[in-house]
């Protein structure tokens, strides 16, 4: 296969022909911060965390192809400000308690805002009231932290072909959707040992019987920084599955 | 009067855990107390407050004496400070916004397991609820803030270290938590 190059912050990337910026950075070992990006899955562009500049211009780098000889920026002040503001506004929407979530040490939203270095939220909290559904036996969801990327969507529909979840409504009123005839989890096909169930980078899925069986402080971001340390679904996948 | 830096603290809608947080800096304490002046404080019980240079605040605002205390503590400082969750996104406090005054009191003087004579509380001494409860940002404005559950004494320190020394404050990886 012929291979090309770009350049990302002045460092030479090989690629071949058709992988995104994403990709290419994902194999030179480059980390460009993401939340809805799992390479298991098509990406969709939708968090906007792995925006880059390419060739002066605001691209998504898990959308846009790579391109020979392109100049991509990655670490500047100014992008970094901006996945800040990105993050800030994604923490407000939810309801982000860190101290009362099980995610809390391996949760990818915590870890990509300590990774720009967001101290606070900033923005004005919308505290919105979400209801959690533990109907049932083995997964709870707190739909409360919920950041809409869509991965537990891709999964369910690609890689275990169930079709269990959806985003249903339109902007600030988009939301997660169970399909089973009462809405609940509990009454869909789904199975704890799921791939949709190891792919959320935030707190939704909650295993049960097993609360902070690692505790704080041992967790996959307590010590080292998520650009060390790569994405939490990688460290989900269940056994026996690639 | 001393040329040391002069500092407020106080807690709000916290669990004191930041300020048993700074106690933890341990024996840093004797460094730090030479070179701040502690103005009021739970640590020392002094109830007025004189103007002073940096106000730390932990919790968050949840009733009308945490309004009027944080107002008082910003029109005194020069620069004030959010410490932990509670103060900077209202933290475990705030999850009674999803619920109504009314809902918590029933659930915590009436019908909370446990309870003995049921009733709700309404000695005009007792300082009225808000509808929720809000990170201090909400309120007043605030210069620095400092996340964690509590931040670590190590945090505090690195915090309170560099600031004195008038530096952009940097802190380690480990120092940085939301819990
Ligand atoms: S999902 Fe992540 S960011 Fe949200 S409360 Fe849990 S640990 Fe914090
Ligand atoms: S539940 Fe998790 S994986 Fe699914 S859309 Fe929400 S944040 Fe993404």
């Amino acid at each position: 296969m012929t291979q090309c190059h770009f350049f990302i912050d002045g460092k030479d990337i090989p690629f071949h022909p058709g992988q995104t910026i994403m990709d290419a950075a994902m194999t030179a070992g480059i980390y460009i911060p993401h939340l809805c990006h799992n390479p298991d899955y098509e990406p969709t562009g939708s968090c906007r965390l792995c925006l880059v500049k390419l060739n002066g211009r605001y691209v998504s780098a898990c959308t846009r192809p790579a391109q020979a000889g392109g100049k991509v920026e990655n670490q500047s002040e100014e992008i970094n400000q901006q996945r800040k503001t990105l993050l800030q506004m994604l923490f407000v929407e939810g309801n982000h308690q860190c101290p009362g979530c099980e995610k809390s040490g391996r949760c990818q939203l915590q870890a990509v805002a300590y990774y720009v270095g967001m101290l606070s939220p900033y923005f004005t909290h919308f505290y919105p009231n979400r209801q959690l559904d533990a109907s049932h036996p083995e997964m709870m969801l707190d739909f409360n932290r919920c950041i809409l990327c869509g991965l537990c969507v891709r999964a369910s529909h690609d890689g275990d072909k169930k079709d269990i979840f959806a985003i249903s409504g339109r902007g600030i009123k988009s939301h997660l959707v169970i399909n089973s005839p009462s809405g609940k989890l509990g009454d869909s096909h789904f199975n704890a040992h799921d791939l949709a169930a190891s792919v959320c980078p935030v707190g939704v899925f909650l295993p049960k019987h097993k609360g902070y069986e690692v505790p704080i402080g041992q967790r996959l971001y307590d010590r080292q920084p998520i650009s060390q340390v790569g994405d939490v679904a990688g460290q989900n996948k269940p056994a026996g599955r690639s | 009067m001393s040329d040391k830096l002069r500092v407020a603290t106080a807690s709000l809608a916290g669990c004191f855990g930041c300020h048993m947080s700074l106690l933890d800096i341990d024996e840093r304490l004797l460094e730090l107390i030479m070179l701040v002046e502690f103005e009021r404080s739970p640590i020392n019980d002094i109830k007025q407050i004189e103007p002073v240079d940096v106000a730390i605040i932990e919790g968050g605002v949840a009733n009308t004496d945490n309004v009027e205390v944080l107002r008082e503590f910003r029109r005194q400082s020069n620069i004030l400070v959010a410490i932990g969750a509670c103060a900077i996104n209202g933290g475990i406090p705030a999850m009674r916004n999803h619920f109504s005054v009314k809902e918590c009191l029933e659930e915590s003087y009436i019908n909370g397991i446990g309870v003995l004579n049921p009733m709700i509380p309404n000695d005009p001494e007792i300082p009225l609820l808000l509808n929720k409860v809000h990170p201090i940002h909400e309120v007043v404005k605030v210069e620095y803030v400092l996340p964690g559950c509590p931040p670590s004494g190590d945090a505090i320190w690195t915090f309170l270290t560099e600031l004195l020394e008038g530096r952009p404050i940097h802190f380690p990886y480990n120092e940085i938590h939301y819990d």
